[in-house]
């Protein structure tokens, strides 16, 4: 009889849905049907028993082809770049668990590494908007529960989190909000007329790279002063009938996403999206949060916070303190410079979303790319790694969006053979320890605590 | 495991009335023993303090808003950090260290437990992910209640039976501890911008006072047995005047006898009590009124309470009083995070600088002094920074100094820019009291261990206690007259050893040691309903699954489960 796995986390974008139902062979090994997911979390389920997985590493030769090595060899392989180099560069992490992301801080700590996440080229101006202003927040449940006018600014959830909509922010019924999409007013601000604008109450068709004049208007009509007649190519009865709709509104929520973060004023459109609403709360309740990318994008954010203070472009190469500083110590600056000699890059394709130039300088050095799928990476590498998939072979916290930990499960095995990344980042570490003849530093050591739990029941 | 014998130090243990008569402690397999054997390790600690590892009952150091600080405050990383030594992990952060930071420092002040104070039970997986990321010290954790839906709506109907087995699931879900109460009421009114001031304002929508609240939460915890008791913020933290609602809030304790096997006396634990010991009526004529306070609690037996004292440092506020934070951003105009948990709580997270030269924040200082320096019973009061609220925690050395030193006090106050307008305000210049090493004994060991239900594990030395043992560089007989050297001193303590492993020498961490997680599994009659319940609120109105939210055991290694029967 197939088996189904109910409530399963879905490995795609940020909004991390954990409704998911996953039918699986007897035998476990093949994945017949996926059941609540959208069309993209769907096929990553199926995608992983398809054929042509790779299922051992592969190590560049001098003609160019990979050839097919053990996990040992890669890890002795990884080891040793990670020790030679002065200032290897770790990158990527949007799509695995945080056991894997405390995992690999270890071994950067070792290496005297600089570790990144995806935000340094996503919602990394995001970050500094919160380092200069805080982050008004709240967990989707509440905007599902209370949210009465939601803002849609920059951000087209229809396409890039497909059940947005419909899980959290404008169709479901919540708590106080029982009549679903007709207790919410939509408004959508984006210069295009996305299908997140088509099921708005009002879309303001902002021009391109004007959207800090935009929120300047909202702010100073929110203050009861006078506004031109218009703003940003919008005219001012749209958005007095914005402000309107959110001066009356009991719970606001404002989503956005890389409309504001990476057009005209990047992080100065984030800041003023956050005093807006600052000020908001002063007359009614508001909430902000950005449209982060993928299921766990998040969890570095998080994972490197509790252990470093930062949550992105941390430099570890003094090997006494981290340190951060964006612009400097972000990946891009960094691979621009020539200034890390070695590139590591995990559950992501630096390959397809890093600028060439960048892409080419980094490639003058040692690559190694981590990650269950072939992908540019993979396929410009020194060292392809392939590791299972998070959410499908293996389980593991991660954090949605909105920083809710959800648990995920695993549904079936990896491949024969194919180990985790919080595996393999042990396995590299334990190597860099023999290699440099020093103690490994584990506070709890994952094969004692098995010990341990065992000796407690 | 080694033995180890701590010769000849003077001992200061409360539980046995031991006030610094010079003797032997022994350890053997983690725990203190009558006499150590011949083979056993000796460590010379004559004319030294020897205490049992210390306890702090409330500090907030792992989870959500914890990090939501870290984040927000790059800037917090520039104070100095210690470099990372070979075979330890980095250290950073000051008022919000990284969870490594966390758990060196508490060991090098000699402490083997801390409580996690405030724990969204929605985010329990990462409090856990934190925990398990902090070395040496054990913890524990205590999930918010006072807000929570399910709560509201069964004492909201006097269901005390079906509030019982809700807590007793979410205490096992969570892997939490016990029952933390955080501005009962007012939280959940700030999902709609509003707050609970008294405790007469009702909630809205759910239409119950804070007073139903916390009179409900009261007799549930002592229905459930649980080993530590209701453990609360009131309402109306921070603002001038708010003494009257925390005597208030006190009294409904008033007849109520502690239920439970643990030896816990006290039906409420009245949190950083300093922020609740405000008078006048605005900024203006802002003033201490520690003494009104503490005399109530004086002649309340069954209350016990921790400061929350000031220590005079930039540091950054937080609290699961996500309404509260919100108003203080309005008075510092500082950066503000907020986050709201749906169903359960809302915190905020603010940036704040206790300068000495701000006539509030001396005035603040004293109170959180004074309320230890009235207190006439040691051992229902506790130290504490409500970390990092009104400081970190690394400053309770500072703090026992404070409480030991009218000199170091006089000076502090001399160094204020409106120390006159202080003295005014506070009687902190007209008390002469200097705490003994025993009565800091009782503040950060016997005392809060008995109030957690934990006084068979930490708190003292007698046989068969978990094998925490502090030595700082201390001579009872010859205090130091300096203040400075009696807080280097229990800054960095000369030795501690934490369930019988050194791991701390010279001030220097030397392992890892084995650290544990404590929680709480009330086992409570089958209740279908509650049951019920939980099911339909996961469907309607949760955005995370049931399956998935319930704390997996792989996050917290190293358990130490309490059980606890609920009598039918």
């Amino acid at each position: 009889m197939p088996v189904t796995h109910t409530q399963v986390g879905c490995p795609y974008c940020g909004a991390s849905c954990d409704d998911l139902e996953v039918v699986v062979s007897d035998d476990g090994k093949e994945i017949l049907e996926v059941r609540n997911a959208c069309a993209i979390g769907n096929e990553i389920f199926h995608h992983a028993t398809k054929p042509g997985r790779v299922t051992r590493p592969r190590l560049r030769q001098e003609d160019g082809t990979h050839k097919e090595i053990s996990y040992d060899e890669a890890v002795d392989y990884a080891a040793k770049v990670m020790i030679e180099a002065k200032k290897p560069l770790i990158y990527g992490f949007g799509s695995t668990n945080c056991e894997a992301m405390a995992a690999i801080g270890r071994v950067a700590e070792k290496g005297g590494a600089v570790l990144d996440n995806c935000a340094s080229i996503c919602h990394g101006p995001s970050f500094l908007a919160i380092f200069d202003n805080g982050y008004p927040s709240c967990t989707l449940g509440e905007v599902k529960n209370r949210a009465d006018v939601v803002l849609f600014w920059g951000c087209n959830p229809m396409h890039a989190h497909p059940r947005h909509a419909s899980r959290y922010s404008v169709f479901p019924r919540g708590f106080f909000t029982r009549r679903g999409h007709k207790n919410r007013f939509v408004i959508c601000i984006d210069p295009r007329e996305t299908d997140t604008a088509k099921i708005s109450n009002l879309h303001l068709m902002v021009n391109q790279g004007h959207d800090y004049d935009l929120f300047n208007a909202f702010r100073t009509a929110l203050r009861g002063h006078e506004i031109p007649e218009e703003v940003a190519g919008v005219p001012r009865e749209q958005i007095l009938e914005g402000v309107d709709a959110m001066k009356k509104a009991r719970f606001i929520s404002i989503f956005y996403g890389m409309g504001l973060c990476h057009t005209d004023g990047r992080n100065h459109n984030v800041d003023i999206a956050i005093s807006l609403t600052r000020d908001l709360n002063a007359i009614t309740k508001a909430t902000i949060m950005a449209m982060r990318g993928h299921y766990n994008i998040a969890g570095p954010g998080q994972v490197w916070s509790w252990s470093y203070g930062f949550p992105y472009c941390i430099d570890l190469s003094k090997g006494s303190v981290a340190h951060m500083n964006p612009g400097d110590t972000s990946s891009i600056d960094l691979a621009m410079r020539n200034d890390c000699d070695a590139f590591f890059n995990i559950g992501t394709d630096a390959g397809a979303h890093f600028p060439i130039e960048a892409v080419k300088k980094l490639r003058k050095h040692p690559w190694i790319t981590i990650d269950p799928n072939i992908c540019m990476a993979s396929e410009i590498a020194d060292l392809h790694i392939p590791v299972a998939v998070v959410g499908v072979e293996e389980g593991g916290v991660v954090y949605r969006m909105d920083n809710v930990p959800i648990q995920f499960k695993k549904v079936i095995e990896p491949p024969e053979g194919v180990i985790s990344d919080e595996e393999l980042f042990n396995r590299i570490y334990m190597r860099m320890c023999e290699l440099t003849e020093t103690e490994p530093v584990w506070i709890h050591h994952p094969a004692l605590d098995v010990a341990k739990a065992v000796t407690e029941e | 495991m080694a033995e180890l014998l701590i010769k000849n130090g003077s001992v200061f243990d409360p539980t046995r009335s031991i006030n610094g008569d010079v003797m032997d402690v022994a350890i053997r397999d983690g725990r203190i023993v009558e006499s150590a054997g011949p083979n056993a390790k000796v460590i010379d600690a004559s004319g030294k303090t020897v205490m049992s590892g210390g306890v702090d009952i409330h500090a907030h150091v792992a989870g959500p808003k914890v990090n939501a600080g870290r984040t927000m405050r790059p800037e917090d990383k520039l104070f100095k950090s210690q470099a990372a030594a070979g075979g330890y992990r980095m250290e950073m952060g000051f008022s919000i260290p990284s969870t490594f930071r966390t758990g060196y420092d508490y060991a090098r002040m000699g402490y083997a437990f801390v409580m996690e104070a405030a724990m969204p039970p929605l985010h329990s997986p990462h409090v856990h992910e934190e925990i398990h990321d902090t070395p040496i010290v054990d913890e524990a954790a205590l999930p918010v209640f006072g807000n929570n839906w399910f709560v509201l709506e069964y004492l909201k109907r006097g269901e005390i039976e079906n509030a019982a087995a809700y807590i007793a699931w979410l205490l096992k879900a969570s892997k939490g501890y016990g029952i933390k109460v955080v501005n009962p009421g007012g939280t959940e009114a700030w999902g709609w911008g509003l707050n609970c001031l008294t405790l007469d304002d009702a909630v809205p929508y759910f239409q119950i006072t804070p007073k139903e609240i916390v009179s409900g939460l009261i007799e549930t915890n002592e229905a459930l047995g649980l080993p530590h008791s209701v453990h609360i913020h009131q309402n109306d933290l921070g603002n001038p005047g708010n003494y009257r609602t925390t005597i208030d809030t006190l009294r409904l304790a008033e007849g109520v006898t502690a239920k439970n096997r643990f030896g816990r006396e006290q039906v409420i634990h009245s949190t950083h009590l300093q922020f609740h010991a405000y008078g006048g009526d605005g900024w203006g004529n802002f003033e201490s009124k520690a003494r009104e306070v503490v005399d109530y609690v004086n002649g309340q037996k069954n209350v016990t309470f921790d400061l929350g004292a000031v220590t005079l440092d930039e540091t950054t506020t937080m609290t699961a009083d996500g309404p509260f934070e919100h108003h203080l951003n309005g008075l510092n105009h500082l950066k503000w995070t907020n986050v709201d948990v749906e169903l359960e709580t809302a915190a905020g997270v603010v940036p704040y600088v206790y300068s000495p030269s701000i006539r509030v924040c001396g005035i603040q200082w004293a109170i959180g002094l004074e309320l230890a320096l009235l207190c006439k019973d040691m051992d229902r009061c506790f130290i504490s920074t409500d970390h990092p609220n009104a400081g970190p925690f690394t400053r309770y050395p500072r703090i026992y100094t404070w409480l030991m030193s009218r000199k170091f006090r006089d000076e502090t106050i001399g160094s204020f820019k409106y120390s006159d307008k202080v003295v005014a305000a506070t009687e902190i210049a007209g008390l002469d009291r200097e705490i003994s090493l025993y009565e800091i004994a009782q503040m950060t060991r016997s005392g809060p261990a008995k109030a957690l239900g934990l006084k068979d594990l930490y708190g003292g030395l007698s046989p068969g206690q978990d094998g925490n043992v502090v030595i700082y560089d201390i001579d009872p007989a010859n205090l130091p007259s300096d203040p400075s050297k009696l807080e280097a001193a229990f800054q960095r303590a000369a030795w501690f050893i934490k369930t019988g492993e050194v791991v701390v020498k010279d001030g220097e961490i030397m392992n890892h040691g084995n650290k544990r997680t404590l929680w709480v599994r009330a086992n409570v009659p089958e209740n279908p309903q509650v049951k019920r319940d939980i099911h339909d609120k996961f469907i309607k109105d949760y955005t995370v699954g049931l399956q998935n939210y319930e704390v997996r055991d792989y996050l917290a290694p190293n358990p130490y489960v309490i059980e606890v029967e609920m009598e039918a």
